[in-house]
């Protein structure tokens, strides 16, 4: 088993939840309490990864980033080097990839705090945002699990989109999937076997981790 | 008008000391909602002293939505909504503070206590600002005045609904609002649970001199808890004054049938004894004349009169030394029993509808047919603007 590939993969899939959590809690704030007449516009873009195929996906973040686009062009001013085929180009196309696996799970649970606290709240002389960090984000647990869950474990699995931002190099690219695929290619199916089966225990453990929290084992109140 | 200039002169002095017109709560207000199926408007101006007002209306008819453009959780339309020398919003200024630097209490329906949070911690939520000594202790306070300082470590899932909603109380009050809105805050509580919370924010209130909004739909509680109540019907005020005044001598045939009067008729004033204070009303087109409390009307007025089911006695033989002043004879026509109450119909050239226990019924052994005689007092007949 090539572990490289897997902590590169681990590794990949934690910093991607993390910067998801940053960038998805406002974002889901957001979706959840703007009445912008067009924000179905801003929904229906961050949902598209769900239905695009990855290739798809991949191809256009690789346009974006690569030497050509302005995006690319700064980064090679700032870093002296292309941002195509880095980790964190990985990070950057895995973050699109994955974004409506965490806003959604947490704007539906931001949706479901009833509106009645965050006017208590308000009554009781706090802001917006200590409203968001002591009443809406406590009660909003299982979804921020969930999201933060679904996002680890998407990237964890995600195979196109690597492939075409990050290539295959190993020890920088090269995550779980593509080794996977790269035995398959050269007919090692017991390696192939391997990888493939600690993949298999990790993503249906976090599977557990999410419908049990959904379960409210760990719910921060009592049931009743 | 008699009654209504005493209705004024108790609006504006409300029994309090000088020092409290600081605090008055004033409101003069426009909003109004636009539905597919029917518009709806608030439009209504009120100041309310310190003390409890009563906000008594049926429901719909914009009690909430007053409580929320008086917090800012809604912005009127057009309007003011001052307290003491502040302004929290002025349309024509352009001015609307946010309703987290207005400082009041608000206590909703559902209560919205934080389920996340102890009621410790419920209470602690609305004083940031406050160093923890004091912090503490104003918590211990309050859960002290309200009787419940024993919950202080549990969550709101774990106490009862009563003593939640004296959580909710105490919570809104901790703060030092300058002004408290309570939106049928013990509404599905029992009549003793009710009381003696009531006797515990009549005890608050006398140390700390606010302006309290108490929404209710309860007759009960009006007269419980009130010292002013303020009628509201299709986003209008349509009556104000002391409970008595309001719930007993009502204006308008509305408030009449929102306290549930089963009787009222028209009357005509056929003379007034101002020396007495009393009148003498003749009722429909019948001969029968009542004796009725003194109002500012001119003789062969047209009034309405309501009598409730309830404050008529009924008597098989004329009765006589009474206090009361009206003794009419009339016949039974029907006698009805609903669960525990027997509604009897007894014709006196109008129909009147009293209501009477089934053990009365029964030891009169009282038949349709029958010869009886009501009794009514002068106060039991209210008068209404026809």
């Amino acid at each position: 088993m090539d572990w490289q590939a897997f902590w590169l993969t681990l590794r990949l899939a934690a910093l991607v939840a993390a910067l998801l959590l940053l960038l998805g809690l406002p974002l889901a704030y957001w979706i959840s309490f703007s009445r912008w007449r067009w924000k179905f516009l801003v929904e229906a873009v961050i949902a598209l990864p769900i239905v695009l195929p990855p290739t798809v996906l991949g191809f256009y973040v690789l346009l974006a980033l690569g030497s050509r686009s302005p995006l690319g062009r700064w980064w090679q001013s700032l870093t002296g080097h292309t941002l195509a085929f880095t980790f964190e180009a990985l990070v950057i196309g895995s973050i699109i990839y994955s974004l409506p696996f965490a806003v959604q799970p947490f704007a539906t649970s931001f949706a479901h705090v009833d509106p009645k606290l965050m006017a208590a709240s308000a009554t009781l002389g706090a802001s917006r945002l200590r409203t968001f960090f002591r009443v809406v984000l406590p009660l909003s647990v299982p979804g921020l699990v969930t999201g933060l869950a679904l996002s680890f474990a998407h990237t964890m699995g995600e195979f196109g989109v690597v492939l075409m931002v990050g290539g295959n190099i190993p020890g920088v690219t090269r995550t779980v999937s593509i080794d996977i695929y790269d035995q398959v290619q050269a007919i090692n199916y017991s390696a192939a076997n391997q990888t493939a089966l600690v993949l298999l225990v990790i993503s249906f453990a976090v599977l557990c981790l999410v419908y049990g929290v959904n379960r409210r084992i760990w719910t921060p109140w009592p049931s009743k | 008008m008699a009654v209504e200039m005493t209705r004024e002169t108790t609006r504006l002095n409300g029994g309090l000391a000088q020092d409290e017109s600081s605090g008055l709560l004033s409101v003069d207000i426009r909003k109004s909602f636009l539905h597919a199926s029917k518009g709806f408007a608030l439009d209504l101006a009120c100041e309310i002293a310190a003390g409890i007002a009563i906000l008594f209306g049926p429901s719909g008819a914009g009690k909430t939505t007053l409580l929320d453009c008086i917090a800012g959780l809604t912005t009127p339309d057009r309007g003011r909504v001052r307290i003491g020398d502040k302004v929290w919003f002025d349309a024509e200024r352009g001015t609307d503070v946010a309703v987290q630097h207005r400082n009041l209490g608000y206590v909703f329906q559902d209560l919205a206590l934080f389920p996340h949070l102890s009621v410790g911690k419920n209470l602690a939520y609305g004083l940031t600002r406050l160093g923890k000594s004091e912090r503490g202790d104003r918590i211990g306070d309050a859960l002290e005045s309200f009787r419940i300082l024993h919950l202080r470590d549990r969550k709101p899932q774990q106490i009862s609904g009563g003593e939640r909603q004296r959580v909710a109380l105490a919570r809104a009050l901790v703060t030092d609002p300058y002004v408290l809105l309570l939106d049928e805050p013990l509404a599905g509580l029992d009549a003793p649970t009710k009381s003696a919370i009531i006797d515990d924010l009549r005890t608050w209130n006398r140390t700390h001199r606010i302006p309290i909004l108490y929404v209710t739909h309860s007759h009960d509680e009006v007269f419980a808890l009130g010292e002013r109540v303020l009628v509201l019907e299709n986003g209008r005020l349509t009556a104000q004054g002391t409970p008595h005044e309001v719930m007993t001598a009502p204006r308008r045939e509305t408030v009449a049938q929102l306290v549930g009067f089963e009787n009222i008729f028209d009357a005509e004033v056929i003379s007034s004894h101002a020396d007495r204070g009393t009148m003498t009303c003749r009722i429909g087109n019948s001969k029968l004349e009542l004796e009725t409390p003194l109002v500012q009307a001119e003789a062969h007025a047209r009034l309405r009169v309501a009598i409730g089911a309830g404050e008529i006695l009924l008597a098989t033989t004329h009765p006589v030394g009474l206090s009361a002043r009206n003794v009419i004879p009339g016949r039974v026509v029907s006698l009805k029993q609903r669960d525990l109450i027997v509604t009897a119909v007894v014709d006196c050239g109008v129909s009147v509808e009293v209501k009477l226990t089934p053990a009365a019924r029964d030891e009169l052994g009282l038949h349709p047919g029958q010869e009886v005689w009501l009794i009514v007092k002068t106060h039991s007949c209210h008068l209404m603007a026809g």
